[in-house]
């Protein structure tokens, strides 16, 4: 098959392309049987033989797990079907276009390195700020001490599957992380091992998103729409209750420092 | 050849570890922020270990190609983590995951650490479930476990198709909260390119900044390296496309032993290429077997569709040669005979090289609603990628390079003949011998990690502390070892760019995968090996003068990554031909065709063979030097396996 | 995670830090919102006394307690207020999502999330003009002004004015498309969203969005076609 590509290329903040524009390439021997990837394989084949520098893109383990590629393909996160990340899109799922418009995700939170690369470290701090269960290597209880409902650890399973490609934020037309963010509250808010810090770690997790500067959750939808691995809004209700409940239901004693700009807890900007 | 010592403590096989854990030197704990570690990679392996050694009180430095600590290629392991908790109380203990794991290994691993591994894995499970992962559950609310190949009770945990990346989480989680605490500084981006040495010791590395092309040298009192495995030298495989062996093979040609390059794990059961542009092999579970039934039209290159070949013009050749096993084989002997009807012409779909796996006697014995319940997501993948629906057509499946079992050599404390060069994970060759059981690799890598290195990394740093000139002090990063490094890499990398050739990194690699995948991948034998090994040395000369890169350093440039690394698969290509023509017998993922019993199966050599070769790097262009070490078995005799 | 304790003893500064978060805003504006709603179905209850055909007795008398009576004067207050934070919170989640996408798509899909949801600054900023028009030749007139007509007769002369009347009826569809997002969206705010009970929310939002607007709609129609027969 023939295809037009309309690819967003842009440079480093120093360099000269730090603008960023759209850049027109054409494929004419492009196999249906082809992933997306491959396809931009192909086209940065090309432009390498060219002469031409070829597309930076994010991509790892090509099976739809590691959370590594992404791009908005025709104003679609990951391309028009749902349920994929874009490394499992062919392109026989692409028949009916002739012209594919590529972008990087867009949200200020998710600067663009290069091309179709941004930057998401603003995920892990968040993550850093409480994304776990306060337990120390070794001294922990049998596993089989914990009792667990097949229900609720079906549940936390699917909250855990979350691959953190930010597809939620590039779909969202508030640019909002509240999807991604909602998973590892709902994923360790479930289980009864992350009831100790639960107050504790969705306010602390709030302010981290905050801080990121993503949007505003409005209910819209589109990341549970976009979500490679079906990560609902229940998830977002569920981070809303426990928000919810951790200010008017946590002792006064028990509520960590937030909101005061300047003092506190500065130690949340650590990494990269 | 000289002998190697594998330091493995005195003592009864069970009283081993625990003996070591009290022989250990113990680290002061107001000294041991004092020590600064470095850890190459955030797989399950160098997350747990790096979070491990926060909590104790150590600096962590831990380094990344990817973007984010979260995306190791840990997370793509679906199948789980094996732990001799006999939850099912079907007689599973200690010596029995320590048995089936020597025997699958084909008695090609050291019995001593299999059997610690056997011991921690229960400690493992334990660790996860604290954490939060989401483990799959009975109804009453207790652990569920599954079985799988090489074992007949049912000792694996798992969380549905994701146990990787579900255990990543978890590490990942903790790894997380030591960052928060400023005891771990991650480096995303950053690629690991030298080893630096300094009276002997490992002391530090040098790594690249992929976003900006940064040279820089970081110091620490130890190094540890959980860089995984080199399964992309096949360039087809099942691996992550960023997967590699820079940090391995450069930490090689520094001093440290490459043991058992040549044992790797092809995977039967992938979907096969469709074409020259296919960039990775997608696996497909294994479970698979149970119902498909493998075969391959009798007539060579029959031009029918696969539903409209009868019966009698088919050949069910697993069904055929293994009548009491049939589809379900291990993985290695699938693997070679799905090779082998291809190479005599029998393979079917556009490239040749793929086999039937057919479901429809499942699907007229269960029903196709059962067949759903049981397989269903893996025939949706299998439709996305393929476009075939497996309820309508038969797969079609092929092997692929899956994991390696060879890695640097270490020794019982996880450290490598270099000292202070500790290597965690596939990227260690120590605990899986010739062939890799199913759930084992996870394991592995945490028990690695979160339960064996924290102890033993303080024995090695009290001794140092003690022993060394400089003591507590680590050299500066701007020493001239380190700038000595750098400069060579530098130099490395201009050569790299300045080359204005014709064939772009992927095209060699490709060409590197054909020649391993023909000559040095599931059968072997000398006349192959010695082809392959010429054939890697054109393709070396090729990379030195045919090479295209995007001229470009300075930012982010895939293919001056690519060609890196694949400078280094070049020539860990060729040492890994050379271990499977040196080692004259057949053994697990080792099959040479000239060792073989009368009815086809691998003929080992316990007398000649029972040793590890770890390679020593003696300098460019010459031989590498074989040293040994003696495998003994003290508490399992060697056996044969047999499938018939 | 960080566990310094802020020591909130004998102070409402848990509460302002509360919605300075994103989540506690999205609170704020699911709770006046909600508040909003059940408003506007007493308004409309109100308004109903329109439709009864005795020359706007009914209505006067009804609008005169509402003036006089002190139990709304205290009820307005946290209408007021409720429609302030409502507005002033809607713009500022709204500027700030507007910056938080930075640069725009080039492409934009429409499937992915409701026409309603995505465009609830715009029918809420059209709802606001109106607002203010409407409190400008109602409350301010009646309220603040003491104006000599009759309640009935000031909306009578209101919606004789076919520009008027066209703006309402204007108002009332964007309000409409406005509830249509916004009542269901509440619920998910304060975390009730659940397999058993949403999609009855889910109905009973449509079927309010529709209705009261619509009602809402329907009595100017009345009252031109009641002008037209009494002619």
């Amino acid at each position: 098959m023939e295809i037009t590509l309309k690819i967003w290329r842009q440079g480093s903040q120093e360099s000269k392309k730090a603008k960023g524009a759209f850049e027109t390439y054409k494929l004419n021997d492009i196999q249906e049987d082809m992933s997306f990837l491959e396809m931009l394989d192909v086209l940065n084949e090309k432009l390498l033989h060219e002469g031409f520098e070829p597309v930076a893109f994010s991509h790892d383990c090509r099976e739809g797990i590691c959370g590594s590629c992404g791009v908005v393909i025709n104003g679609r996160a990951h391309g028009p079907l749902k349920g994929i990340t874009t490394c499992q899109l062919h392109m026989r799922h692409l028949k009916k276009f002739t012209t594919l418009v590529i972008e990087p995700w867009r949200a200020k939170a998710f600067p663009v390195i290069k091309d179709l690369v941004v930057d998401r470290s603003a995920f892990d701090r968040i993550l850093q700020a409480g994304g776990y269960i306060s337990v120390n290597t070794g001294g922990v209880p049998d596993a089989n001490s914990i009792l667990i409902g097949k229900h609720i650890a079906d549940e936390a399973f699917v909250a855990a599957s979350c691959i953190g490609c930010g597809a939620c934020v590039a779909a969202c037309p508030n640019a909002s992380a509240n999807l991604f963010v909602s998973a590892k509250i709902s994923h360790l808010a479930l289980l009864p091992q992350g009831q100790p810090e639960k107050h504790h770690r969705v306010e602390s997790i709030l302010k981290a998103m905050d801080k990121e500067g993503f949007g505003n959750c409005s209910n819209a939808g589109a990341c549970e729409y976009e979500c490679p691995k079906g990560i609902t809004l229940k998830n977002i209700a569920k981070l809303n209750r426990e928000y919810f409940e951790a200010v008017f239901s946590a002792s006064l004693e028990e509520h960590p420092t937030h909101a005061h700009h300047g003092k506190g807890d500065e130690s949340m900007h650590v990494g990269h | 050849m000289s002998t190697l010592d594998s330091k493995i403590p005195q003592g009864s096989l069970t009283e081993k570890w625990k003996k070591q854990c009290f022989d250990y030197k113990l680290v002061n704990p107001a000294n041991k922020r004092k020590f600064d570690i470095i850890v190459i990679g955030s797989g399950l392996a160098g997350s747990s270990s790096a979070a491990s050694l926060a909590e104790l009180g150590y600096n962590v430095t831990v380094f990344t190609h990817n973007d984010s600590p979260r995306r190791a290629h840990s997370i793509a392991a679906q199948g789980g983590i094996n732990a001799s908790k006999n939850y099912q109380n079907d007689n599973d203990n200690v010596h029995r995951l320590f048995y089936d794991t020597i025997k699958g290994g084909d008695f090609r691993a050291r019995e001593a650490n299999v059997y610690r591994l056997a011991e921690i894995s229960e400690k493992i499970i334990d660790q996860c479930v604290a954490q939060g992962v989401p483990f799959a559950r009975e109804y009453g609310g207790l652990l569920d476990n599954r079985s799988f190949g090489g074992a007949q009770v049912s000792r694996t945990f798992y969380a549905k198709g994701q146990t990787g990346q579900q255990l990543l989480l978890g590490a990942y989680g903790a790894l997380n909260r030591q960052i928060q605490k400023k005891k771990v500084k991650v480096y995303s981006y950053h690629e690991m390119l030298d080893l630096v040495l300094v009276e002997g010791r490992a002391v530090g590395v040098v790594v690249r900044n992929l976003l900006n092309g940064e040279i820089k040298s970081y110091s620490a009192h130890a190094v540890i390296m959980a860089s995984g495995g080199y399964s992309n030298i096949f360039y087809l495989s099942t691996n992550a496309k960023n997967c590699n062996a820079t940090a391995i093979w450069r930490a090689y040609k520094k001093g440290a032993y490459f043991a058992n390059p040549c044992f790797t794990q092809i995977h039967p059961t992938c979907i096969p290429a469709s074409g020259s542009y296919q960039s990775k092999l997608t696996l497909m579970s294994e479970s698979l077997r149970n119902d498909g039934r493998v075969w391959v039209p009798k007539q060579k290159k029959d031009p029918r569709k696969p539903s409209e070949i009868p019966d009698n013009e088919r050949d069910y050749f697993l069904e055929r040669k293994y009548p009491s096993f049939g589809n379900l084989v291990p993985r290695d002997v699938a693997a070679r005979n799905i090779k082998e009807m291809c190479d005599e012409g029998y393979g079917v779909g556009k490239t040749g090289l793929a086999v039937y796996m057919d479901f429809q006697d499942a699907l007229k014995r269960l029903g196709e609603e059962e067949v759903e319940s049981r397989y269903g997501n893996l025939f949706e993948m299998y439709e996305m990628i393929t476009g075939d629906d497996p309820y309508v057509t038969p797969m079609m499946i092929y092997p692929a390079a899956h994991y390696t079992m060879g890695g640097l050599w270490v020794d019982y404390n996880l450290m490598s003949n270099i000292e202070g060069l500790f290597v965690l994970g596939e990227a260690n060759f120590s605990d899986h011998g010739a062939n890799r059981l199913g759930a084992s690799a996870l394991m592995q890598g945490l028990a690695d990690g979160y339960f064996v290195i924290p102890y033993s990394i303080g024995d090695y740093l009290s001794q140092m502390a003690k022993t060394s000139k400089s003591g507590f002090k680590k050299p500066p990063a701007d020493s001239p070892e380190f700038k000595k490094a750098e400069k060579e890499i530098h130099e490395s990398i201009e050569k790299l760019i300045s080359r204005k050739g014709q064939k772009s990194p992927d095209e060699i690699h490709r060409e590197l995968g054909v020649i391993m995948r023909d000559y040095v991948g599931m059968a072997r034998n000398a006349v192959g090996l010695k082809k392959a090994i010429n054939e890697i040395k054109s393709l070396k000369d090729e990379f030195a003068d045919n090479l295209r890169v995007f001229q470009s350093g300075e930012s982010l440039n895939e293919s001056l990554e690519k060609a890196g690394r694949l400078s280094d698969f070049l020539e860990l290509a060729e040492l890994m031909a050379e271990d499977a023509l040196q080692r004259n017998e057949s053994c697990g993922g080792h099959f040479r065709t000239e060792y073989q019993t009368p009815e086809g199966e691998a003929l080992r050599n316990d007398k000649k063979f029972s040793y590890v070769a770890a390679w020593e790097y003696t300098g460019p262009k010459k031989k590498p030097k074989l040293n040994m070490e003696k495998l003994t078995f003290t508490d399992i005799k060697p056996s044969t396996r047999s499938y018939k | 995670m960080s566990y310094q304790i802020k020591n909130y003893k004998n102070s409402l500064r848990w509460l302002t830090d509360a919605v300075s978060l994103s989540t506690g805003k999205k609170y704020l504006m699911g709770f006046t919102g909600f508040f909003l709603i059940m408003f506007l179905m007493v308004h409309l209850f109100g308004n109903m006394l329109l439709l009864k055909h005795d020359g706007g007795l009914a209505f006067n008398a009804y609008s005169k307690s509402l003036l006089t009576n002190v139990l709304i004067r205290v009820i307005e207050i946290f209408l007021f207020a409720g429609f302030i934070l409502h507005i002033i919170f809607g713009i500022t989640v709204s500027i700030q999502n507007k910056n938080a996408r930075g640069k725009q798509y080039a492409v934009k899909s429409n499937i992915t999330s409701s026409f309603f949801s995505r465009h609830m600054i715009e029918t809420g900023s059209f709802i606001l003009i109106f607002l203010l028009i409407h409190l400008k030749t109602f409350f301010y007139a009646h309220r603040i002004m003491d104006s000599n007509l009759t309640m009935y007769e000031s909306v009578v002369m209101a919606f004789q004015n076919i520009y008027y009347t066209g703006f309402y009826v204007f108002i009332m569809i964007l309000l409409s498309f406005h509830l249509m997002h916004g009542f269901q969206s509440a619920f998910q705010s304060f975390g009730l969203n659940h397999n058993k009970y949403s999609p009855l929310i889910k109905i009973i939002g449509l079927f309010y969005a529709v209705v009261v607007p619509g009602l809402f709609a329907l009595i100017p129609f009345y009252i031109y076609m009641e002008k037209i027969t009494l002619q």
